[in-house]
């Protein structure tokens, strides 16, 4: 390890220096906010569009239903209907038809609306600001942000708005990106390093950068981000699209069983017809076509139907809600199913610095000496290592008196060319730290030759993954600070959760490979990446995607990016190049790398809602058979009357309940779809076991008790007839 | 009672499982063939096979089934081995036959003994039943090695002969000698005149003598173990494995019975072995043993613990009321009388249309296996079997993946295993993965719509036929029963299962038959359609599937992963086809069977 790693400490923002907790979400919205719920009723409404329902192959089933079913109502209100019903019965079908159309527009429309909430608050960054363009070397124009292109360089000084996304080609700025993270802390942008990139509409609170911008207007991240959650440019993801198509064949399939009712009803009433020797002829529900619609409508899986879209698009606003802007739905869903991830270790595993535990004292020096000096020379140092010296001190020493700076001491910085930094004390004597080798050249240049058990020191310190610092006094080495990785908190128990969730983790890390199985086996990783250049990063994730692996990494770097763009899921920091970002398929506008994990997280509920709910609305089928064919056949069998084992008032309410029912849940479980399952990692098996019995056992035992409980209240409020 | 099935399960499974192992063996091309058939079988192994080019193959082999069928069976009357003079079938008899033939159905619209000569018993019935059982053995091995990731799914009429020469033939040889020697018939005779031992039970000719009593012969146990082993069903005599010749004892019951479960046993077994994944196979194996002793077990509680509702008492009238808008308010009321009972002593349950040679709950265990397996061969007549005990049968031709016929069943189940993985799959926060495989809209796509054959083949003709009196004139009891005779026929031609219910008025016969059935054409054409429908489609469509599937890059095994080796699984699989089955079907149990049994008992008679 070299000291010139140590010192190059990149700037970052002020808040990841000290480990956080969970991000900030500033713009969750409650779920059922009032002015959301008009929106999206109004929305509802419009829906009804044929043409626009036509998009969803389950409810547009429904909406055909219930169209029939007004044409039945108008003939039996024209008073030309042959059958036994009152006409109440066909109005209140035909109403709860409709309604479950409504509904499931509702939750679609609720779920963009919340969408368009949160795009409208990002809309108001994308305002029109002046900009000030630099033409040549130093003639500058005001123009508007509207009217900048690509490669154009504006001057941006304190107090103005970044008027397009962009990367800083000079100076360094303290930017304030609360706009679009939410997060107060600003953030360091600076030329020429892995932090250049800046985004359209956030602050420049100190000093003037020039910033060249990279992207179009319209085209920006903010403008994409708006697209997405506005729905605009939501395109299906695969598995939506093959879950879309299973639910075709389940509708197409109950309809090939409801048909044919019609017929083998008919073969009934004949037959009961010719059994009682009646002379005119018997009517059962079984041939009356608006019921037979309401069976269908029952029985084709509307509540998966109705709540597909909306699913989709909460994934999205999830993400977007931990600051993650997912260039596709797509990507989200493959976040659920991946097999690795790539963490670098500085940042996402260890807090960025090291720290230091220990002072190791050679020769003849004594401990106390030792520390005393080494903090001395820290004392004007402000990187993160020599403040963690001083803390260290103070913290171990007995008498715990402050220590000052003598008067006419000399801080000499840290430089590339000494790789050492320290003091020059009144009196003379220089005091350093700095890399052993340095440190031991510092002396010989003195004349003066090292202690004889400093090498075993330096070794047994590297040994265990600490990085050794040497201190000198003059031409004397007293000892050695011993500075250590330091895990973030949660960082083992996040890393647990991903391996239950039957994630590998890899940490990818610059260290030689001593250092770095430490750190792994302290962390609780499952492999590491030693002295990890770009291209090994790039290597790793091909060789683990020909294993059939998909693999997600993060990365910020201009050299991060064809790792980016190689991996299943690239989540690129916003902090970072824009070629980082353009490789990445997510931008983490908190530029925080344990955002993986949660991303990984988004994924896996999102599947999980789809697959849990669809499981759900089958199974709902199976009470709704009990409910709906005895009252089918009430008048030509009736002593199919024990199936009825919900005990249902009459047949006309026993079907009515269980379209109630059936448009009812549908609203239920809004929360759900938009909230998502909740992802446990427990592993595949036990998490399969919990939700087989909370949605599959659960839905088939729900309809029984909600259609009882519809038909019992119907009878209450003498609605039942 | 209740040994005779648990003895079946025990040793079919028993069986199966050395002979998973030889069939992999075979399968994979392991085996040194002897010199003879070595330089035959290079003749016909004309290089492995695409996908496309394998079911091509199979659809090509299918075709000229077809033709030659019609051929022999259209040849008959000028034939040899016809010392009866057999005439010539109906066509639509032949069309059905010979459908109902190649599909692995054999439904039989004709009764063996009075319709067939010895001919086309040897060189239709025999050949059939050899080739047509090895069709659906040879599509679920092309599944395996497309599932292995194969791009070349092996040689279709290697396949073809390594399955009916190796397996089928050396199985049935075995059967056929234990047959022999229990008093099965083989032999070119096709009669033979016997006076009966009680005079004149034949009745008497005009001048007075006592009738001679003709028994049709023939090569009866050269049929019958292939029609048990190939789970093909077609028996040499109308009564079927009811007939004395054609199942002389119960030992011979029990042997039948045993036959036409091994090789669906196997299959399942060899799924996995081929597959490397035996565990998985074994749950499945599990959850198929399950439903098969479900099914039997319904069917044995309710027919022979139960007695016969038809022949019971039922003390205390009963009152329904039902809407009528014509009558004061709007209700019309009914009463189903008191009946007493019959003085039949059924304490043994219900014994109308059983063998008793072969103990008590032989039919009703032969009944349910037949259909799980879908053999169709039948030992007892299922028309007369109690109306709810009948759901047993009908069950397992709906779900048509209890183990199933030999290949076909497992291809089946596939099609519910897809389904249940690809809900459970997203239940575990993974996009859903079969093998290792992603599961996405092709799969599905493919999947899905072998899926909708089988309830389309089913409720469509059904409901077409209850309607309309092609339907009507042809049951022999109205009402519920007579749905359930409806229901059936269309079950087991759509399950390509072949046993009849009975009680449908189809058996046409020959084309000279001065007292046709009135609407025999009607239901020859409408099943023999629904069998070549219900049989391609669903062989096809999985082959395709399985390609597309095996095709992609295979994901590696993590702890996210879904297990398929687990009784967790077990519990998915079961309760996705339990609750497919069901909502599917339950409407048309609800019309049929239950009605039945819930009705008064004039009702449906």
């Amino acid at each position: 390890m070299k000291m010139t790693e140590l010192a190059n400490v990149a700037p970052e923002t002020a808040s990841s220096l000290t480990p956080r907790p969970a991000p900030r979400r500033i713009r969750r919205q409650s779920l059922f906010a009032p002015a959301l719920l008009r929106t999206a009723l109004k929305q509802a409404f419009v829906m009804m569009r044929p043409d626009i329902q036509w998009a969803n192959p389950v409810m547009f089933v429904v909406e055909v239903g219930a169209v029939l079913t007004l044409l039945f109502v108008i003939q039996a209100a024209a008073g030309r209907s042959s059958s036994q019903v009152p006409v109440s019965y066909f109005v209140a079908l035909d109403f709860w038809l409709f309604v479950t159309v409504l509904f499931a527009n509702f939750a679609t429309a609720l779920a963009e609306a919340r969408g368009k909430a949160q795009a409208d608050s990002l809309k108001q960054t994308r305002r029109e600001t002046p900009a000030f363009r630099l033409r040549g070397k130093d003639i500058i124009e005001e123009v508007l942000s509207s009217d900048l292109k690509p490669g154009d360089r504006v001057i941006v000084s304190a107090g103005q708005i970044i008027p397009r996304d962009g990367e800083v080609v000079e100076g360094i700025a303290a930017v304030d990106e609360s706009a679009i993270t939410g997060e107060s802390a600003a953030v360091i942008r600076e030329a020429n390093s892995d932090h250049s990139g800046v985004t359209g509409g956030t602050r420049v609170l100190s000093d003037r950068i020039v910033v060249r911008i990279t992207a179009a207007s319209g085209e920006s991240f903010l403008d994409r981000m708006i697209g997405l959650v506005e729905g605009a440019v939501r395109q299906r993801t695969p598995n939506e699209i093959a879950l879309t198509l299973v639910l075709s064949a389940l509708t197409l399939i109950f309809l090939i069983v409801v048909v044919p009712l019609w017929p083998m009803a008919y073969n009934a009433e004949q037959y009961m017809a010719s059994y009682l020797g009646v002379p005119d002829s018997l009517h059962s529900l079984g041939t009356d076509v608006p019921t037979l619609v309401a069976l269908l409508v029952c029985l084709i899986p509307t509540t998966i139907g109705a709540l597909l879209a909306a699913i989709g698009i909460a994934g999205m606003d999830r993400a977007l809600q931990a600051n993650i802007i997912a260039k596709s739905g797509r990507a989200i869903e493959t976040a659920g199913d991946i097999d690795t991830v790539l963490l670098d270790k500085t940042g996402t595993i260890t807090i960025g610095n090291r720290h230091a535990t220990d002072f190791i004292p050679v020769g003849q020096s004594s401990i106390d000496e030792l520390r005393r000096l080494a903090a001395l020379s820290s004392l004007a140092d402000e990187t993160p290592e020599g403040k963690s010296i001083v803390r260290a001190f103070e913290e171990q020493q007995r008498n715990r008196e402050p220590m000052n700076i003598p008067s006419g001491a000399r801080f000499v910085p840290f430089t590339a060319q000494t790789r050492m930094s320290g003091i020059d004390l009144p009196s003379g004597v220089q005091v350093r730290k700095g890399a052993p080798d340095a440190v031991l050249k510092f002396i010989t240049t003195q004349g003066a030759s090292a202690p004889a058990d400093l090498n075993r020191v330096v070794e047994t310190v590297a040994a265990k993954g600490a990085t050794p610092l040497a201190v000198a006094q003059g031409a004397t080495i007293l000892g050695v600070v011993v500075l250590e990785d330091i895990l973030k908190a949660g960082t083992s128990e996040r890393l647990e959760r991903l391996r239950k969730a039957g994630v590998r983790t890899v940490m990818i890390t610059g260290d030689n490979s001593l250092t770095a199985a430490t750190i792994a086996k302290q962390a609780g990783v499952d492999a590491f990446v030693a002295e990890a250049t770009p291209e090994s990063k790039l290597a790793y994730i091909r060789q683990e995607q020909r294993e059939g692996k998909l693999v997600a990494m993060v990365g910020d770097g201009t050299n991060d990016a064809p790792a980016l763009a190689q991996a299943d899921v690239g989540l690129a920091m916003n902090s970072g190049t824009q070629a980082a970002k353009e490789a990445g398929n997510m931008v983490d506008l908190d530029s925080n790398p344990t955002k993986l994990i949660e991303v990984v997280e988004i994924g896996k509920q999102l599947l999980m809602t789809r697959g849990s709910l669809t499981t759900f609305s089958v199974a709902n089928d199976v009470a709704k058979y009990f409910a709906i064919i005895p009252a089918l056949f009430a008048s030509t069998l009736p002593w199919l009357r024990p199936m009825d084992i919900m005990h249902l008032h009459s047949p006309t309410s026993a079907i009515l309940s269980a379209v109630i029912f059936n448009a009812l849940i549908i609203p239920a479980l809004i929360p759900v779809a938009l909230k998502g399952v909740r992802y446990q990692p427990l592993g595949a098996d036990a998490l399969l076991r919990r939700n087989l019995l909370v949605w599959g056992l659960g839905g088939v035992i729900v309809p029984f008790i909600g259609i009882k409980l519809i038909d019992v209240v119907m009878v209450g409020l003498g609605l039942a007839s | 009672m209740w040994l005779l099935p648990i003895a079946l399960m025990a040793t079919a499974t028993v069986i199966a499982i050395p002979l998973s192992r030889y069939a992999a063996w075979i399968m994979e091309g392991q085996y040194r063939p002897p010199r003879l058939l070595a330089w035959f079988e290079k003749r016909l192994d004309n290089g492995a096979q695409t996908w496309k080019q394998y079911a091509g193959a199979l659809l090509i082999f299918n075709t000229v089934l077809f033709i030659y069928g019609f051929v022999v069976l259209a040849a008959q009357p000028w034939m040899p081995l016809n010392p009866q003079h057999k005439g010539m079938l109906a066509p639509t008899v032949i069309f059905n036959s010979v459908a109902s033939f190649m599909t692995n159905t054999n439904l039989q619209h004709y009764a063996g003994e009075v319709h067939l000569s010895n001919y086309s018993q040897i060189f239709f019935v025999i050949y059939n039943q050899f080739v047509s059982a090895a069709v659906g053995f040879c599509a679920l091995v092309a599944i395996i090695r497309a599932f292995r990731g194969e791009k070349l799914v092996g040689n279709f009429f290697l396949d073809m002969w390594r399955v009916v020469m190796y397996m089928f033939v050396p199985a049935a040889l075995i059967s056929g000698v234990l047959f022999i020697q229990q008093g099965m018939p083989m032999t070119y005779h096709s009669s033979y005149q016997v006076s009966t031992l009680e005079p004149a039970a034949m009745g008497v000719t005009d001048n007075g003598q006592a009738k001679p009593q003709t028994i049709v012969v023939g090569p009866v146990a050269a049929v019958v173990p292939i029609k048990m082993l190939g789970t093909n069903g077609g028996g040499f005599y109308g009564m079927n494995s009811a007939h004395p010749l054609e199942n002389p004892s119960a030992w011979t019951n029990f042997l039948t019975t045993l036959d036409m479960m091994i090789f669906p046993f196997t299959l399942v077994l060899l799924y996995g072995r081929m597959l490397k994944r035996r565990r998985h196979s074994w749950v499945i194996f599990s959850v198929m043993a399950l439903l098969m002793i479900g099914t039997i077990v319904w069917a044995i509680y309710f027919d022979t613990l139960k007695p016969n509702p038809g022949l019971t008492a039922h003390p205390t009238a009963r009152s329904f009321e039902i809407p009528n808008p014509s009558a004061p308010g709007g209700k019309r009321t009914f009463t189903v009388p008191a009946v007493a009972g019959l003085p039949v002593d059924q304490h043994l349950g219900n014994l109308e249309g059983k063998e008793m040679r072969f103990g008590i709950s032989a039919g009703a265990t032969f009944a349910a296996v037949t259909v799980d397996v879908t053999c169709g061969a039948v030992n007892c007549e299922h028309d007369s079997l109690n109306p709810i005990a009948a759901l047993s049968p009908m069950t397992g031709m709906w779900l048509n993946c209890v183990y199933g016929g030999k290949g076909v069943g497992m291809i089946n189940l596939l099609l519910f295993l897809i389904v249940g993985v690809f809900l459970a799959g997203q239940m575990v926060g993974r996009t859903p993965e079969y093998l290792g495989k992603k599961v996405g809209a092709r799969e599905m796509k493919l999947a899905m719509i072998a899926l909708l054959v089988h309830p389309i083949m089913i409720l469509g003709p059904t409901g077409l036929f209850a309607a309309t009196t092609w339907g009507t004139k042809a049951i022999n009891n109205p009402g519920a029963h007579g749905f359930s005779e409806m229901l059936y026929q269309f079950s087991s031609s759509s399950a390509n299962n072949g046993s009849a219910f009975d009680g449908l008025a189809v058996t046409t016969g020959f084309a000279d038959n001065p007292n046709p059935p009135p609407t025999g054409k009607q239901w020859d054409i409408a099943t023999g359609l629904v069998m070549l429908l219900s049989r391609y489609l669903p062989i096809i469509a999985p082959i395709a599937m399985a390609a597309s599937l095996g095709y992609k890059k295979p994901t590696p095994f993590g702890l996210g992963t879904l297990r398929d080796d687990t009784p967790t699984f077990g519990c998915l699989l079961f309760g996705t086809i339990v609750i497919v089955g069901a909502l599917l079907f339950l409407p048309v149990a609800a019309l049929g069977p239950l009605a039945e049994h819930l009705g008064p008992i004039p009702f449906g008679g």
